[in-house]
């Protein structure tokens, strides 16, 4: 397939490493340094210039491009190269944009703006907060088969319920399976006698139930406890959608704002939402409305300094959890060494969204856990793949090592996948794949 | 004067030429009570010289400013002015009516007491403001003729929409401009454009105004002609043709004058079970019978102010209805009442109480009469015990909704003080929380809150001020009225209800209170009509300055 990534940031990076090993990729950048760079650094053709010019379009090939991606910071530049590239090509395109308004009016048709596919950086950054909070200790969280099954990630800290335990001695759960341990930089596939380590994290697949229930075993002390109250400070364009988020779920949000106006603005758009008008880095302010009985602070300032600092005061005051977002993905395991539960980057949930559409292919859903360490995958089983009337047992065997069947859905309902389980036609399967094998397995099914 | 650039004072010229269009035009309906006098053989001198003399001073007026151009200043002087005016011609035909045209027409009723200026200029400023409250004497055929109390009756009904509303309609003259005139004459804080143009709206609310005038009267009559439903005799209507137009007339702008003195009371159950639901439509934003006509009949329900409206009606006829049934709500020696006699009340003690119908009845229709301020009596609540009375009184400053033809402060003023109360009282807990009052979930502007703050508060300061004046001058005339009486009929007057307490209840009048007491709440009517502030913005010296 012939890719064209346009805008060499962050995301158009990340997505580019990602597809560059099996497709032609073509980056357009406008920086020529970074176009430099990325020659070297990747398997890609680096076409130097503006991505809603014609011409360099035309250079980069887009008239025999399978796939356009446009993924630079800027809203407008990104809709206006689709619509430039189906002005010329038929290439399938797919824009990367901020705004929730653009996202809007290209929901009403599918096609405004001559894109096939957007994905919408700050409501899919609010959505996996809100998938995170919803679950007590988790990191990650992605739905499948329609939500009829759960990956979630974990991160196993100290005094929780399962630290210590061998994996048979943890699974107490009927509908869940123990996919992988990522231990430092390696991925343990566990077996029943793996024991389950302090600053482990672990992966989990099952139904959202049983998830639930593990997650509340694996959560120390008031993390326990769902999730009813919850601060948010900064009322980014993020900030907004996690509290709207928040509010559809009855949980009773104070969201704090500094500016004046903006206040205004998100109290007038969030009916039932208590917005206060302060510096969240403000102790007395937060003492005073005691930010500390919260049951998770979301950190949602356009600093990520700012966000740190509220994250430790808030940790300090009492907060159960606590969630930032973080512009620079290199932060990301700094904030969580020093305290942060769970640090999201929105450059990098937008990069997931993108890879997981254009490597989807033969499978329905792909998640990529911590930044491509390992893939979970959905695919429905047609009749002439190699899985149909099988048992577990005889598919684990004839697929790469280290591939573990998480769960099955027939019809909808979930099934338990154990070694004697028959695979039939029709059945989606959820299965975990480290990164060396996630390609093959993808290939074979 | 230049008519560009800056100009130094409100082209009051420019106003006036206005106010004379209108004026000209008072000509047309006034053809009404003309033609029902020819009808019944009556004397047609009182509409054929106010015919005349509106139609002199107008083109006069009209003349002032050959092609008037009004900003906001001149737009609020031009509704003030109007309604002044109007009221002042209006009260023509009661003066020619008691004293006739010496050497052509005789008086027709020589010992009216609408013979007497301030008495005629009351009864006409009550008609068009409709508020109700009248001064006549005798309200019968016989002391007035049926022309003349027609005239009364449309007074109101042309007052109740809005004169000025009216014109914006059909006087192509007032397109531009037209918006300020209406904000400036019609209820509640701002007005919703349904339409692009301004006079297009102006149709579609006299349209709705006049269709459910139509209609009540369609019913009205109907029901009359059709006889009594089911085959029951009790529920016969018992409404004539003249009564069912004139109630018509009054009903749709929440006026309450009666052509009959004992007012609805002297009509059946059934008539006063049809008014109810009419009282209310009064009461209710027009512009929601619009949306509901055009196809989005839920806005009805979404509406706030309408449930407010509802609810504040609910549990106010709840209360009232509870303590008629019990028997606890009547005093315990009614006073007997001037033009009935104590039988009278005597048979309205003993009927109620335990009785739900008409303890229902009387209860809904007594609280709908004074929320929406129409002032209609289907009972002579005089003889209701202090509490009710106070219940009724609270009910007075609750008015209609905004952009219905009901008076005094609105429900939806109220609502919005309660939201910012409640929402001050959250921010004594949260000092630096940031709460927008919201009204049908759209946030409202806090110089919009301000707005309903000072108007709220000036209309209360007016009602003090207004009842302490009125006492001083009853006191002066040694007429011996009670503080509640004054009060009432402040409330009455300044919201546009109509009957107060006392001697000024439903079944008497306001003829008693000097010539300085009825000027006073002239006054007031007129105030109270246009909402306060297009009146006191003319008198302060500010509005006359650059």
């Amino acid at each position: 397939m012939r890719v064209v990534v346009i805008g060499a940031g962050q995301v158009g990076e990340s997505i580019a490493a990602d597809l560059d090993d099996s497709n032609e990729v073509v980056v357009i950048e406008r920086d020529p340094d970074r176009c430099e760079e990325l020659t070297y650094d990747l398997d890609v053709l680096t076409i130097n210039g503006d991505g809603t010019s014609v011409e360099t379009l035309e250079e980069a090939g887009v008239m025999d491009a399978d796939m356009v991606i446009a993924s630079t910071d800027d809203d407008e530049t990104n809709i206006v190269a689709c619509s430039t590239v189906k002005a010329i090509s038929d290439a399938f395109t797919i824009a990367r944009v901020k705004e929730t308004e653009y996202l809007k009016t290209w929901r009403r048709s599918n096609t405004a703006f001559g894109i096939d596919f957007m994905v919408c950086t700050n409501l899919l950054t609010a959505q996996s907060v809100v998938r995170v909070v919803g679950l007590p200790a988790a990191i990650d969280v992605d739905p499948f088969a329609g939500g009829k099954v759960q990956m979630a990630e974990f991160e196993i800290a100290e005094g929780s319920g399962v630290a210590g335990e061998t994996v048979s001695e943890a699974d107490r759960f009927d509908s869940l399976t123990f996919a992988a341990l990522l231990r430092g930089e390696e991925v343990v596939i566990p077996t029943g006698e793996t024991v389950i380590q302090q600053d482990d994290r672990i992966i989990v697949i099952g139904s959202p139930r049983s998830v639930r229930e593990f997650a509340s075993t694996v959560a120390s002390g008031d993390a326990r406890n769902d999730v009813t109250k919850a601060v948010i400070v900064g009322g980014s364009q993020i900030g907004y959608h996690v509290a709207r988020l928040f509010e559809e779920r009855d949980i009773s949000v104070r969201l704090i704002e500094q500016d004046a106006n903006r206040a205004r603005r998100l109290a007038e758009d969030l009916p039932g939402s208590v917005v206060l008008q302060s510096d969240a880095t403000d102790v007395d302010f937060l003492e005073r409305e005691h930010v500390g009985d919260a049951d998770v602070l979301v950190g949602a300032l356009d600093s990520d300094e700012k966000n740190l600092l509220a994250c430790l005061l808030a940790k300090r005051l009492g907060v159960g959890r606590t969630v930032s977002i973080v512009d620079s993905d290199p932060y990301i395991d700094l904030f969580e060494t020093v305290g942060v539960d769970v640090a999201i980057s929105p450059r990098a949930v937008v990069a997931e969204e993108i890879t997981r559409f254009t490597r989807e292919g033969g499978a329905e859903n792909v998640a990529l856990i911590e930044s491509h360490k390992a893939e979970v995958i959905e695919i429905e089983v047609e009749p002439d793949s190699p899985l149909a009337g099988q048992t577990i047992r005889e598919s684990v065997a004839s697929l790469p090592e280290r591939v573990v069947f998480g769960a099955i859905t027939r019809n909808g309902t979930f099934i338990t996948p154990r070694g004697d389980t028959v695979i039939e036609v029709g059945d989606h399967v959820v299965a975990f794949a480290p990164a060396d094998v996630a390609e093959e397995l993808t290939a074979r099914l | 004067m230049s008519r560009t650039g800056w100009s130094l004072t409100v082209r009051y010229r420019a106003s006036l030429s206005l106010v004379g269009t209108v004026l000209r035009y008072l000509a047309v309906p006034l053809l009404v009570p003309l033609v029902v006098a020819v009808y019944y053989g009556e004397t047609i001198a009182p509409f054929v010289v106010t015919i005349l003399l509106t139609a002199t001073v107008g083109t006069a007026l009209e003349r002032l400013d050959p092609d008037p151009d009004i900003g906001a200043r001149e737009g609020l002087l031009m509704v003030a002015l109007t309604w002044l005016m109007v009221a002042l011609v209006g009260a023509v035909p009661y003066l020619v009516e008691a004293h006739g045209i010496p050497g052509i027409d005789p008086a027709a009723h020589p010992g009216s007491t609408l013979g007497h200026p301030s008495n005629a200029l009351f009864e006409s400023m009550s008609g068009f403001t409709t508020t109700g409250a009248t001064v006549v004497g005798e309200i019968s055929f016989d002391a007035h003729t049926r022309g003349v109390l027609l005239w009364r009756q449309l007074t109101q009904w042309l007052g109740g929409m809005g004169i000025v509303v009216l014109a914006v309609a059909i006087l192509p003259q007032l397109s531009v401009g037209g918006a300020q005139l209406m904000d400036a004459e019609a209820p509640g804080p701002g007005i919703e454009k349904l339409t692009p143009r301004i006079a297009e709206t102006a149709r579609v609310l006299w349209g709705a105004y006049l269709g459910l005038t139509l209609l009540e009267i369609t019913l009205l009559y109907g029901l009359h002609v059709a006889g009594p439903p089911l085959g029951m005799p009790g529920l016969a209507p018992n409404m004539d043709l003249y009564n069912a137009v004139a109630h018509g007339l009054t009903t749709m702008p929440t006026g309450g004058f009666s052509p009959e003195a004992r007012s609805i009371e002297a009509f059946s159950a059934t008539v006063q079970w049809v008014i109810i639901p009419f009282m209310i439509a009064a009461g209710t934003n027009f512009a929601l019978f619009w949306h509901a006509l055009t196809g989005n009949p839920d806005r009805l329900f979404e509406d706030q102010e309408w449930r407010v409206f509802l609810g504040a009606i609910g549990v106010l006829t709840a209360v009232v209805a509870g303590m008629l049934f019990a028997g606890a709500g009547f005093v315990e020696t009614a006073p007997a009442q001037e033009t009935f006699g104590s039988t009278y009340l005597e048979e309205i003690i003993e009927t109620i109480p335990g009785n739900a119908e008409p303890a229902l009845r009387h209860a809904l229709f007594q609280v709908v009469s004074i929320v929406t301020t129409t002032g209609y009596a289907s009972i002579d609540f005089n003889a209701w015990s202090p509490p009710l009375k106070y219940a009724l009184l609270f009910g007075m400053f609750v008015g209609g909704s905004a952009g219905s033809t009901g008076g005094a402060v609105k429900v939806v003023r109220w609502y919005v003080i309660l939201k910012t109360v409640r929402r001050e009282l959250f921010t004594t807990a949260h000092p630096r929380a940031v709460r927008p009052v919201r009204l049908n979930g759209r946030p409202l502007d806090e110089r919009a809150i301000r707005g309903i703050f000072a108007f709220t508060l000036l209309y209360l300061v007016l009602f003090f001020v207004g009842t302490l004046v009125l006492f001083l001058d009853t006191v002066r005339v040694h007429d011996g009225m009670t503080v509640l009486e004054a009060m009432s009929a402040v409330a009455a007057t300044l919201g546009n209800v109509g009957p107060g307490f006392g001697s000024v209840g439903p079944m008497g009048s306001y003829r008693s209170f000097s010539g300085a007491g009825k000027l006073l709440m002239v006054v007031l009517m007129w105030i109270g009509r246009l909402e306060i502030i297009p009146v006191l913005a003319c008198l302060t010296p500010e509005f006359w300055r650059r």
